[in-house]
């Protein structure tokens, strides 16, 4: 159907948006790569220097850096769990013929619009405090001792914040995919008296496959970058326990006016999402085809 | 289960499905609560659910202790301002993609959505001491634009897979009736792909309303949003845990009201129609 006059049309109309979204990507991109091969510190902004990759051999000798390279992973990897195992559950649940299935979606995807600052504050303060929080409270009742969350806990307690903003957005992803599989597949199953197990891992998940991987890498790409709940409750501490590899980067660019250190850790954070971004974009591609 | 079952098991998990709602959502509802309580109640052990002194004054005292409305303003001009400039760009490259797709439109398509996962640290840097030299930091403009960038991906995949859906017969029709490209789009393919606009903006909206690392980054006080506003909470000058419920609760209940209206765009959106 295109014509030669609507494809000229077309790239006209497509051109805004491949520019702005090029020079969005590309320009900045390139300056932090260019960056990360400079001695440039804002506190001496006169005396920059090309060092090339010192600043990579610094910032991955550096003890901090490992640290927040596994504080991603630990807090990327645990949130993943969590978020989809609970999804599937939660989403398992609701597909059932069950009253009000309405009211239940709606309280469990609740989470999901709740800004980041809220969600860390109002878990660490009205939950999480050790004297007067809530769950000090119920561990009382049953005769157990306060938890100092973040205090003795910090990477956990950032990971159950984390994973009470994503749990609605797995659960929403895996029940839109429970619902699409076919009622006569399940009859027919059910006639052949399929238990409730084989019936789960032979017939439902090989369903749910799909969804399931595109919420993990949809929520590694995010996880990778988790930053506002961190600013908010611990700022990265106690020590360097709860810096991740964002927070990493903004403290040594915002805080320590290190340019050059800031931009080789950015770098290697868009390396690490780069990986993952590969497997979706082959997933989203096929899709795209059929 | 489409089977009949017995209805004890239907309502056992009924019970058990509410109850996970429940706890999922406690948060919330606890946060809704303590807005309404002195900051004794709040703080009280046992807690107190229900039968407190219910009390408005935490919202006045939001307004006086630091500038909400501003703050509030902040985030509705930007949510939607940003948005509806990227809408006015999305929507002609989305019509182009869906009606007059060339042999490069796939892999166009495919690097558009490739920007979407660029982490924000990778270009932090730059984009701060840009910002810093142009003016820009803690400016609408500056921050409105960031915001616009980040949803551009969204919308033009959201619209395009919309308009897949348009009949391609009745622009063709159109086209035979005479009517020019502008007209096509504007009299005979808005109207029809309004609801689908509808709802990308929403879900644009809601991402936008909520972004936390832009705004937290770039803005301090006469650009920032809400999502700054409650971090300014995070000061450990005095819990004031009523007063941060009941800014909370300005902050999200009207993304949330609009966010449960817009569910079946969140799937479409945020997985790239890669899951329906």
């Amino acid at each position: 159907m295109a014509t030669q006059q609507t494809t000229i049309a077309g790239r006209i109309l497509a051109a805004p948006s491949v520019i702005l979204l090029f020079a969005w990507m590309i320009v900045p991109l390139a300056m932090t790569l260019y960056f990360s091969t400079l001695r440039y510190s804002l506190l001496d902004p006169d005396n920059v220097s090309f060092v090339a990759l010192q600043n990579y051999t610094y910032f991955l000798s550096d003890p901090n850096f490992f640290t927040a390279l596994a504080n991603t992973l630990v807090l990327v990897i645990s949130v993943l769990v969590i978020s989809v195992c609970g999804g599937v559950l939660v989403a398992l649940l609701m597909d059932q013929q069950i009253y009000g299935q309405g009211v239940v979606r709606l309280m469990v995807i609740g989470p999901f619009f709740v800004m980041p600052t809220v969600s860390a504050l109002v878990w660490k303060n009205l939950l999480m405090n050790p004297v007067s929080g809530l769950f000090a409270w119920i561990a009382k009742l049953f005769g157990l001792p306060a938890v100092d969350w973040f205090t003795n806990w910090p990477m956990a307690s950032v990971i159950i914040i984390v994973s009470w903003e994503w749990l609605p957005f797995a659960s929403l992803i895996m029940l839109t995919a429970l619902q699409s599989l076919d009622e006569e597949q399940k009859e027919a199953a059910a006639l052949d008296g399929a238990k409730a197990l084989p019936f789960f891992f032979y017939i439902v998940l090989p369903h749910i496959a799909r969804a399931v991987t595109v919420v993990i890498l949809i929520e590694t790409i995010f996880l990778l970058s988790v930053f506002a709940e961190i600013l908010v409750t611990t700022g990265g501490g106690p020590g360097t326990a709860t810096t991740n590899i964002a927070f990493l980067v903004y403290k040594q660019a915002l805080l320590n006016f290190d340019v050059g250190g800031a931009s080789a850790g950015g770098i290697v954070a868009v390396v690490l999402a780069n990986i993952v971004a590969i497997f979706l974009m082959r997933i989203v591609g096929k899709n795209l085809e059929s | 289960m489409a089977l009949k079952q017995t209805a004890g098991k239907r309502i056992a998990m009924t019970a058990a499905a509410w109850l996970v709602g429940f706890l999922i959502f406690f948060p919330i509802l606890w946060t809704f609560l303590t807005s309404f309580k002195s900051e004794l109640d709040a703080f009280s052990i046992p807690p107190k659910f229900l039968f407190f002194h219910w009390t408005a004054e935490n919202y006045f005292e939001v307004q006086s202790r630091s500038n909400y409305l501003l703050f509030a303003y902040n985030s509705i001009v930007l949510s939607v301002g940003a948005n509806v400039v990227a809408l006015l760009i999305a929507v002609p490259a989305a019509w182009s993609m869906a009606f007059a797709p060339t042999k490069r439109t796939k892999d166009l398509l495919m690097w558009m959505l490739s920007t979407k996962m660029m982490p924000g640290v990778g270009v932090l840097v730059p984009i701060y001491l840009l910002f810093r030299d142009l003016h820009l930091l803690d400016n609408r403009l500056g921050i409105g634009f960031v915001l616009m960038m980040l949803n551009l991906p969204i919308l033009i995949w959201m619209l395009y897979t919309y308009f897949k859906e348009i009949p391609v017969d009745i622009l063709e029709a159109a086209r035979m009736d005479g009517a020019s490209l502008v007209n096509e789009i504007i009299y005979v393919l808005t109207p029809m792909a309004i609801p689908g606009i509808a709802s990308t903006m929403l879900l644009a909206i809601i991402l936008s309303w909520n972004e936390a690392f832009w705004t937290l980054n770039l803005t301090t006080s006469n650009a920032a949003p809400l999502t700054a506003f409650i971090a300014s909470y995070s000061a450990p000058e005095g819990l004031f845990w009523a007063k941060l419920s009941a800014a909370s609760t300005l902050a999200i209940a009207p993304i949330l009201i609009l966010g449960w209206f817009s569910q079946k765009q969140l799937v479409r959106g945020l997985t790239f129609g890669a899951v329906k």
